[in-house]
């Protein structure tokens, strides 16, 4: 395979559910080695494309290739290749830690010896060596994360698929996947991650593309698209008072454009400090007042007149 | 030629090690517990024949067959218990555990992001019912030819065709497992279950029904099984045997199709 070609190659993909499009015509390309991100809101179809990726969905129409190879045909040939961490663990609850690892070794046709090794070898990776012979159930939510993680590399895959890898987890658990996830992508292990975190995003992806209502309405590294499709900096702001709205009016001249939320209005300017002094200028006195810098929270909104979370 | 069948052996050999896979994770999961439900298993059978076909036997007396065989009643049960104790014990696995693992546990959708397929994870958990099966009704002819109520020849040939009924009822059991919402549904599957193993010329010939029920009852797999194993272990029957395993043949092929195809739909959104 010529190192050009993409791993994953995806040409008007779609899959509907009954009446309902779930993914609709969407073009992607994932290159060998870099980590790569969908990004949206819960409903965007995100889960649906990457099952579609995994060979465990079915498209339902459009063109998709994975490792050069078809899905619907070369399903288990394509699936020995890949790691798959899904969103809802799917861990085995009447195994330990270690058969879960060792179990699913198995299913790939691994040697058992080898997969002992390897067990031991995962579990160090992600810092479960002590609770190997414990149960999964008690495990907390960010040690069985981690667990499906390490299950997810027992194939020793080329592309590793992680839907949501961090959701519901604290903010400790967040970082120590990163870590492992930061490892693997310094292996030279392909990524291919959903989240609607920004920082996870801004944090782990190369490129990413912004879905949206089943669509892709943006694509990029997270710095072109904060360049694209937003300012330099934001300021929010927070009146006292029932409804932003009334301040906003008087805000639009200060920036290139303004954001009203329900709680804060986002204001966004090319120097941060300077539009604060502008404020204070008309009269107008926040009580909260944030000067940051633009993010991919900013770019979706701008694109969809929407909050990732909500 | 070679490099046209190459191919599609290597397919086969791949599909049925990870159909094993399969079957082996139930192993690792065997936990003390587990052995108390496998004792229980082999347990009802037994109480079935020390208590109608040696208690209730007492007062029937012996049993002219059909083919002019004449038996003990309780060696005209026995081998109704026995194919009776093979469906039980792969219908436990196929059904509850079977769904369990489906519908609950999730277990095959981490399955099916591996190279093993729904119809090797159909494959795999029959291969492990049948275990299950195979065990029962094992020690199920090692008592009956201690009782006498067969030969040990004959036995040696029972035990295939009992493995051949888990099989079978595996097959279905699986089948019917893909097609139950909530556990609820297992109560009409028990009745259902029991209703056959009262029916299927287990304690009664089925001569002794009217013709129409009489007919009813020899078209159900239940039925088919214990004609098998009942001409194997008393005699006589002809060569009706025959038509027995191809019966049972076309049921298990047929319920594996159906098992794997409800899979697939259900696994693969």
């Amino acid at each position: 395979m010529t190192t050009a070609q993409p791993l994953i190659q995806a040409r008007g993909l779609v899959k509907r559910f009954g009446g309902f499009t779930a993914v609709d015509a969407i073009d992607v390309a994932v290159r060998a080695g870099e980590a790569f991100g969908f990004l949206g809101p819960n409903g965007a179809g995100k889960s649906s494309t990457m099952r579609m990726i995994g060979c465990v969905s079915p498209p339902s129409g459009g063109e998709l290739r994975i490792l050069g190879m078809d899905p619907v045909r070369d399903g288990p040939e394509i699936r020995a290749r890949l790691g798959v961490c899904p969103q809802l663990d799917t861990l085995d609850p009447e195994l330990t830690v270690r058969e879960n690892l060792i179990t699913y070794a198995r299913y790939f046709g691994i040697a058992r010896r080898v997969a002992r090794l390897r067990a031991a070898e995962l579990l160090d990776f992600v810092q479960l060596s002590e609770r190997a012979d414990s149960k999964v159930e008690p495990l907390s939510g960010g040690m069985k994360r981690r667990l499906t993680i390490a299950r997810a590399l027992v194939n020793e895959p080329e592309i590793v698929l992680l839907d949501e890898p961090t959701t519901g987890l604290d903010p400790q658990a967040r970082h120590l996947v990163w870590e492992r996830l930061f490892q693997l992508k310094q292996q030279g292990v392909t990524l291919v991650l959903t989240t609607h975190y920004m920082d996870e995003a801004e944090q782990l992806c190369d490129r990413l593309v912004v879905m949206d209502g089943g669509r892709i309405v943006a694509e990029g590294s997270p710095r072109v698209l904060i360049e694209q499709h937003s300012t330099r900096e934001v300021v929010e702001l927070r009146f006292a008072g029932e409804s932003q709205e009334p301040f906003a009016s008087k805000l639009e001249q200060l920036g290139e454009r303004v954001e009203v939320l329900p709680d804060r209005i986002l204001l966004y300017v090319p120097d941060g400090d300077a539009a604060v002094a502008e404020v204070t200028a008309l009269g107008l006195h926040p009580i909260n007042v944030l000067v940051r810098r633009s993010g991919l929270e900013d770019v979706f909104l701008h694109l969809t007149g929407r909050t990732l979370i909500d | 030629m070679v490099t046209l069948v190459l191919p599609r052996l290597m397919d086969v050999s791949a599909a049925s090690r990870r159909s094993v896979s399969v079957a082996e994770r139930n192993v690792s999961a065997l936990k003390s517990i587990y052995w108390l439900l496998l004792v229980s298993g082999f347990i009802e059978p037994l109480l079935y024949l020390f208590s109608i076909g040696v208690g209730v036997g007492a007062l029937v007396g012996d049993l002219t067959l059909p083919g002019g065989t004449v038996v003990s009643y309780a060696a005209f049960v026995a081998p109704a218990m026995l194919a009776a104790s093979a469906m039980t014990g792969s219908f436990a696995e196929t059904t509850f555990n079977f769904f369990g693992k489906m519908k609950y546990m999730k277990l095959y959708d981490g399955v099916i992001a591996t190279p093993v397929q729904p119809f090797e994870i159909a494959l795999g958990e029959l291969a492990w019912a049948m275990l299950r099966g195979s065990a029962y009704s094992g020690a199920f002819l090692v008592v009956m030819v201690v009782m006498d109520l067969t030969t040990a020849a004959r036995a040696v040939v029972a035990f295939p065709a009992a493995v051949l009924v888990g099989f079978t009822f595996g097959a279905i059991g699986m089948t019917i497992a893909t097609f139950m919402r909530s556990w609820q549904d297992f109560d009409v599957l028990a009745s259902a279950q029991f209703v056959l193993f009262l029916f299927s010329g287990t304690f009664v010939p089925a001569q002794a029904y009217p013709t129409l029920l009489r007919w009813l009852v020899e078209v159900t797999p239940l039925y088919r099984a214990v004609h098998l194993i009942r001409g194997i272990t008393v005699g006589g029957g002809g060569w009706t045997w025959l038509l027995d395993i191809g019966y049972l043949l076309v049921v298990l092929a047929v319920g594996l199709f159906i098992a794997s195809r409800r899979m697939s739909r259900l696994l693969y959104r």
